[in-house]
């Protein structure tokens, strides 16, 4: 699958594309399918989103997880500080993103 | 040290006001971020993995503690409580909000500080000997010139578009504690015959992509044609880089290509074209800017002794304090490297720590140094204790000075956009597999410098070990250099071979630092054994 993510413009948080929405967190986000670009051109346009990209993901049963680890932590938030992760008491964290 | 005058304050409150203009356009959508980021990059605001991170300018390293307590207050009012040390005397916050930067930028100018040209084509903070007018060695305070030359090169037009960053460093001892040579340009200060201070200047170096140990390109300009010459070195440079390819941009490759006789010959040239200006700075305005640099009114008759009963504190003292050129006084380095925590973070209330003991103990002053820790530069050995102590209550007295668990690391993949693979994690686990203090006092001076990319803030080309973070299909992996050194026996790593997984590098560092172990001799350091015997000697212990 393949997921649309940036940053917000103001808050500089990582989000992902929903289908209808930015949400910070990866579980929601939505296959964007062949409309990706089509997406962020309107987003970003529109202020919604700074400096996005498309990326390969995979489908799984806790939701999306990003092809690549650099996406991962982006995702959760660094690897060496799990008390400043959007998750931070989810013990199965580090594992996910490695 | 340093205050600002009028103009100095009118100008950085003026800039702020500028970007709080831009800030406002680019979220009222009047600016698109191609024409925004430019303008955000002049003011040290980068986009990283997780938010915006702000890069303020600590010139020369040196800070008080109104400054610090600052730092504190922003860390805990705009990021999330801590603030990250770096490879070049600045700090980072990780954690900020662009609608906050125009605010935290307006706090930095109440205590005379910005983050301007901490980023962009643009001649970056002035770096320095952390123990700039301490040092037993130095023949003077190098800060009064950074200053100068910080002055001079703020804003000015000829420097606003450089074709690359460009990096100057500033000392005035023998020691080079501030790895000189691995700057774009290099001033070394010293005397001649006649007993006149000027300046022995290295041009070229840099580490990145494609590394390169700075050459000596004078011995010796006098001090007060000094800004001519820099003038000289940047116009050509200016001249003739290749602004055509953002990997051929730096000066370095410009040094290189021309070769060190013709870019030496050009330099002559244009610097005899610079002193017809008569741009250099008048004796006033030197002697200006030096009495901001004025030693402290140091006690004499102090006493020299240091009572070391307590063995804990004799421990930090024999491997964090050094020699200071007042009687009766010592620098007192602060580690930022504790086992298995994040080099070079520290906490809001660890900042405040600092800034207390600098106030009351250290006339002031805060150092930060290239090697991610802070230094008290000028302590009453009689108050070593009451410092240790506060230092050991706030987790900030380890005894790790220059050993192998004093582990520079750039924040890497856990933070960088620009990463590869994660830095600190690797760091950590050095640090725990080496923790036992009595390994690592076996093991003496070895330092380990590892980068997340091959940008190389984490100077892993001048690391006695360094490791490089690349990304093989995917896949973080690390490369194991040998040999490096940022001092002035400074010398460029050499790759070992094959890369490891992040175990994998740990079990190797591990098994280069048995080998050394076998084939040292008395009294020598791991850079020593691995000059005289050799990268092979190595290889061998490291992939069997």
């Amino acid at each position: 699958m393949r997921l649309l993510t940036g940053n917000d413009l103001k808050t500089g948080a990582v989000i992902w594309w929903t289908g209808r929405d930015w949400s910070v967190h990866v579980e929601d986000a939505a296959d964007a399918g062949e409309h990706g670009e089509a997406i962020l051109a309107a987003e970003e346009g529109a202020r919604r989103v700074n400096g996005g990209y498309m990326i390969d993901a995979v489908d799984t049963a806790q939701g999306p997880r990003p092809a690549h680890i650099k996406d991962r932590i982006r995702a959760r938030g660094p690897t060496v500080r799990l008390d400043l992760n959007l998750k931070p008491a989810d013990p199965a964290a580090g594992d996910w993103v490695i | 040290m340093y205050k600002y005058d009028q103009y100095d304050q009118a100008m950085v409150d003026a800039r702020v006001e500028d970007f709080r203009d831009q800030v406002r356009r680019r979220i009222a959508g009047d600016m698109n971020d191609d024409q925004f980021k430019p303008l955000r990059l002049k003011n040290g605001l980068y986009l990283q993995l997780h938010a915006y991170m702000l890069r303020v300018a600590i010139p020369y390293g040196t800070l008080d503690s109104r400054q610090l307590r600052k730092l504190a207050e922003i860390a805990r009012k705009y990021d999330r409580g801590y603030g990250h040390f770096t490879t070049r005397q600045n700090l980072q916050y990780h954690w900020i909000k662009l609608e906050d930067a125009p605010d935290i930028l307006a706090e930095l100018a109440t205590v005379e500080m910005h983050a301007i040209q901490t980023s962009g084509e643009s001649i970056r903070n002035i770096s320095a000997d952390q123990y700039a007018g301490a040092a037993a060695d130095e023949i003077c305070d190098p800060r009064p010139w950074a200053e100068l030359l910080r002055q001079a090169t703020s804003f000015h037009p000829e420097f606003s578009y450089l074709p690359r960053k460009f990096k100057i460093c500033v000392i005035a001892a023998p020691a080079d504690r501030a790895a000189l040579r691995w700057h774009d340009c290099a001033l070394r200060i010293v005397r001649n015959e006649a007993g006149e201070e000027g300046f022995e200047v290295y041009a070229g170096g840099g580490m990145g992509r494609t590394p390169f140990i700075a050459y000596k390109i004078r011995d010796f300009c006098p001090a007060a044609q000094i800004f001519s010459y820099i003038q000289a070195i940047l116009r050509v440079w200016n001249l003739h880089a290749r602004r055509d390819n953002i990997h051929k941009q730096r000066m370095k490759i410009l040094v290189h290509d021309l070769g060190e006789e013709e870019f030496r010959r050009q330099v002559e040239e244009v610097f005899q074209h610079f002193l017809t200006l008569e741009t250099d700075f008048p004796q006033a305005e030197y002697d200006r800017i030096a009495a901001y640099f004025t030693p402290p009114p140091f006690e004499t008759g102090l006493p020299d002794d240091i009572d070391r009963s307590d063995p804990e504190f004799a421990l930090w003292v024999d491997h964090q304090v050094v020699a200071h050129k007042a009687p009766g006084y010592a620098i007192a380095n602060i580690s930022l490297k504790p086992i298995g925590g994040i080099g070079g973070d520290a906490t809001a209330e660890q900042m405040e720590v600092v800034a207390d003991l600098a106030e009351r103990y250290s006339f002031d002053e805060v150092r930060v140094t290239h090697a991610q820790n802070l230094v008290l530069p000028h302590v009453r050995k009689q108050d070593l204790y009451a410092v240790w102590q506060a230092l050991h209550e706030a987790g900030l007295a380890d005894a790790n000075l220059d050993l192998v668990t004093d582990v520079i690391a750039c924040p890497g993949l856990d933070y960088c956009t620009l990463a590869n693979a994660r830095s600190i994690p690797v760091a950590q686990k050095i640090q725990r597999r080496f923790a036992e203090m009595e390994r690592q006092l076996d093991l003496g001076e070895l330092k380990i410098k590892i980068s997340g990319c091959i940008n190389a803030c984490g100077h892993h080309h001048a690391g006695h070990i360094g490791i490089l973070g690349v990304d093989r299909k995917g896949t973080e992996n690390y490369q194991l250099l040998l040999g490096g050194s940022g001092a002035e026996d400074t010398t460029q790593a050499k790759i070992t071979g094959p890369g490891f997984d992040e175990d994998g590098v740990v079990d190797a560092v591990e098994r280069a630092i048995e080998r050394y172990r076998e084939l040292r001799d008395p009294g020598e350091r791991f850079i020593d054994t691995y000059r005289r015997v050799g990268l092979d000697a190595f290889k061998e212990a490291i992939y069997g």
